[in-house]
């Protein structure tokens, strides 16, 4: 029970909030982003209003239409209780420092699928974190980390090129490894799920079989890719 | 035991943060507060997505969409009604959000497909984004096999979900 406990505590580690090497080129890609999220945005309004023109719903449509940004506001507002509640915890573990003590945990792991780490201390610093952050769900904090893990390897290959270990810490991060995935919870919570968190073993089991799985690939992907 | 996982973590949190002389009210606090600020920040893309998601639901065509990708997700094991969710699932995590509360507002987030949404919203990741800000902030510009291992793991998520979501429930 204590042991329990104890791994449940040691898991939901802390990060600690360095000064992130982030530079300009992240603010500038969010604008590249934007771009991105308009077109599809028009595109679903555009497509919308031409499926309707041709089944004449043009009433039904008008009126989705507020009842759609109205249901964003109920959404967030019934999601904000359990998102106050688990940002609080998280703050707590990551004042708590529990970060170190996962990472030692985690090091076995880490050593063996990124081997720079075992010798450079910075890239084990930043994956380390990085993984630690996506663990707890802090989607915002592990991107800057993984960032600076990102630049950190590129010492190690050619400049311009993804090296081996940067394809894993993509598949890694792409994938997702969440202990516990508050925001989903705090969405079922707020449509009257009686369990919210009765999902958690699936997703454990998920998304240890998708990073799995992305892992393989890229190993696989090693062996057949020659042109670095 | 399933039952106790939320106040046992509760509870261990804050004997841990106390035993480390820290005090986890406080913290509490300021996480609080900065989880409502990132909440704000991102109710309106919720509601503008939202929106577009009421759109193509009352014109019919999410319906269409759904009938086009019902035949390749059902050899996968993947209800049909996932399909706007796995579309959107890799390019823009707030869309996702809104796509699949919606899903699971609609069917009940104790339905199969709700909770099958669940599951994929819990276990994936925004994987263009992640890999565009990722390289781009580092100036990658061959990505060599990153993209099509990253939608590996991805689609091996989207077929798990449904599997586990089959198995567990």
């Amino acid at each position: 029970m204590l042991a329990f406990l104890y791994a449940e505590v040691s898991m939901i580690c802390a990060i600690e909030e360095p000064a992130y090497p982030v530079s300009l080129s992240h603010i500038l890609l969010q604008g590249v982003w934007d771009m991105v999220m308009s077109y599809i945005w028009s595109g679903m309004v555009l497509l919308s209003l031409l499926f309707a023109l041709g089944s004449g719903q043009g009433a039904r449509l008008t009126a989705a239409i507020l009842e759609g940004a109205q249901g964003g506001v109920t959404l967030t507002i019934s999601m904000a209780g359990a998102i106050c509640l688990w940002s609080g915890v998280g703050q707590v573990m990551k004042q708590a420092g529990l970060t170190r003590y996962l990472a030692k945990l985690l090091s076995p792991v880490t050593g063996l699928i990124f081997p720079s780490t075992r010798k450079d201390g910075e890239a084990k610093e930043w994956i380390s974190a990085n993984i630690c952050a996506n663990l707890l769900g802090l989607g915002n904090a592990a991107t800057p980390m993984g960032i600076a893990a990102t630049k950190r390897l590129s010492r190690f290959s050619s400049p311009g090129v993804a090296s081996h270990e940067m394809c894993r810490l993509i598949v890694m991060n792409t994938a997702s490894i969440q202990l516990l995935p508050t925001n989903v919870a705090a969405v079922r919570g707020s449509l009257g799920c009686c369990n919210p968190f009765d999902i958690l073993p699936a997703v454990w089991v998920t998304s240890l079989c998708s990073v799995a799985a992305g892992l393989l690939a890229a190993f696989w992907f090693e062996r057949i890719v020659r042109d670095a | 035991m399933h039952n106790y996982i939320v106040p046992i973590l509760l509870g261990g949190t804050a004997i841990f943060s106390l035993a480390r002389k820290q005090s986890p009210y406080d913290a509490l606090i300021e996480g609080g507060t900065r989880g409502l600020k990132l909440l704000v920040s991102i109710l309106p893309s919720l509601v503008l997505l939202l929106t577009a998601v009421r759109m193509l639901q009352s014109s019919g065509a999410m319906e269409a969409l759904i009938c086009l990708c019902r035949p390749v997700l059902s050899r996968l094991g993947i209800p049909g009604e996932l399909a706007p969710l796995i579309l959107v699932r890799p390019i823009s995590g707030s869309a996702a959000l809104a796509v699949g509360a919606d899903l699971m507002a609609q069917h009940g987030p104790d339905s199969s497909i709700g909770r099958c949404a669940a599951i994929m919203l819990g276990s994936t990741e925004t994987t263009f984004y992640t890999i565009s800000v990722y390289f781009g902030a580092a100036g990658i510009k061959k990505t060599r096999y990153a993209v099509p291992a990253a939608l590996f793991a991805d689609l091996t998520g989207f077929v798990m979900a449904a599997l586990t979501e089959r198995l567990f429930f």
